[in-house]
């Protein structure tokens, strides 16, 4: 098993509040790793509005949400800060007066202070409600493509209409013995080029596409065997196959978090506006995930939040000093943090 | 302002009246009416306040955008009927609109 990862502070989230925490906590003097489920960083804004401009950040009149996290990473790249992605966190014990977090790939990190920076929770993909798809799930169904080889000479079904379908449509009609492609209308979301290749591959009959459609049903014994699929106009229809991969985007998930034992309101982690702490000494919650008395979800709350945050964290990450309110203008200690020269 | 039936899945009715500007969506969760999640607030990125449009009423509301067709892709038990609640804002003119709303959000 990997190794204990000792910080001062650990920051579940890589949006634009965790970012921000990892700068506020920098210049304090504080290391942290940051740790999020996604494959990549920015959270919501790079996953949901990467090219939507946002007006309300102080200072900067227009950018957007992925010019947002480059700004950010700019910002903290002095820190030269650890981010562990494609993980969350599962499970969270308390070790003395420290926490211990055990993240979903097994790596354990060991902090006096956890900031939850969760956003509206982590990704996870979007699952039909349908109780067979659920029974079949990693006996046929899957919602990911971690290793393509295993579809080599399989019957595939893939549901969905964007990218993702598309772009594995397209790679696996390479392998695979066939496929069928199934979505609910004749419009793909996916890029016109992607598009045309698929189309190509439904003329050369690799590809067997059914628009329209949507899946209704699962059927097998140990393993998946076929999926029904119902058209608008009522036909339903039996799809012989290996497997099904379903690309219906993401979804958003408090998950683990429900489990340890915070208070939760409606889908948010209570805390108080001194210093953003929760019922648990030392786990804080900052962002969109927050919610206090006149809570607003904008990214300036959260930077905010952040701040103030990073003071109690640095009186539990080194109770015997003292902290010292400091303007980044003047301070040789932040300066120094920052890599500025003299 | 305008009154308008939400029936659950189960054939529950409420009757609620949402002020010009609010959409549907924020209408029913501000006055909890069941089934419709709306995870992300409103910015047409999630299709959990997806409801089924009464037949008689499809025509007297604005047409869907791309975004929110999109979108609906993520829905579960799509129709020809179907719309996100969030993305339509409520005015006079929609008083006495009926929306059912469906077995499951995705």
């Amino acid at each position: 098993m990997t190794d204990h990862i000792k910080t001062d502070c650990l920051v579940i989230g890589a949006g634009p509040v965790g970012l921000f925490a990892v700068f506020e906590l920098g210049i304090l003097g504080l290391k942290s790793e940051v740790v999020d489920n996604l494959d990549k960083i920015g959270g919501q804004c790079a996953e949901l509005y990467p090219d939507k401009p946002i007006y309300d950040i102080p200072g900067l009149p227009s950018c957007t949400g992925q010019s947002l996290v480059d700004n950010l990473l700019k910002q903290i790249e002095p820190f030269k800060t650890p981010m562990h992605l494609n993980q969350r966190i599962e499970s969270l014990k308390k070790v003395e007066e420290k926490w211990e977090a055990t993240t979903s790939l097994g790596q354990i990190f060991l902090t006096p202070s956890i900031f939850i920076a969760g956003g509206v929770g982590s990704f996870e993909p979007r699952k039909p409600p349908i109780e067979n798809i659920i029974k079949f799930e990693n006996k046929g169904v899957s919602y990911a493509i971690p290793n393509k080889e295993i579809y080599k000479d399989k019957t595939i079904v893939i549901f969905g209409g964007g990218d993702s379908a598309l772009d594995w449509t397209v790679e696996l009609s390479k392998i695979a013995k066939h496929i069928y492609l199934v979505h609910r209308r004749e419009d793909f979301r996916a890029v016109e080029h992607t598009v045309s290749l698929m189309q190509q591959l439904v003329k050369e009959n690799k590809v067997t596409l059914y628009t329209n459609n949507q899946v209704i049903d699962a059927n097998g014994d140990e393993c998946l065997r076929s999926v029904s699929i119902k058209s608008k106009d009522g036909k339903i229809e039996i799809l012989d196959c290996d497997d099904v991969l379903i690309f219906h985007g993401l979804k958003n998930e408090l998950g683990p978090i429900n489990d340890w034992g915070l208070g939760i309101s409606e889908k948010q982690i209570l805390v108080n506006t001194e210093n953003f702490q929760t019922n648990l000494d030392g786990i804080f919650a900052i962002g969109d995930i927050a919610s206090y008395p006149g809570k607003l979800k904008l990214i300036l709350s959260g930077f905010h939040e952040a701040a103030l945050a990073a003071q109690q964290a640095f009186k539990r990450a080194k109770p015997d000093e003292n902290l010292l309110f400091r303007y980044s203008t003047s301070d040789k200690d932040i300066h120094e943090r920052l890599g500025l020269k003299k | 302002m305008a009154i308008i039936k939400f029936i659950e899945h189960s054939g529950t009715e409420h009757e609620i009246d949402i002020p010009n500007g609010l959409t549907i969506m924020e209408g029913a969760t501000k006055n909890k009416v069941p089934g419709i999640d709306a995870d992300c607030g409103g910015a047409c990125a999630c299709a959990t306040c997806h409801v089924y449009i009464n037949e008689k009423w499809i025509e007297k509301i604005p047409q869907k955008e791309d975004s929110e067709e999109d979108m609906l892709d993520f829905a579960f038990e799509v129709k020809d009927n179907s719309r996100l609640s969030c993305q339509i804002t409520v005015n006079d003119e929609l008083e006495g609109l009926v929306v059912n709303i469906p077995e499951k959000q995705f």
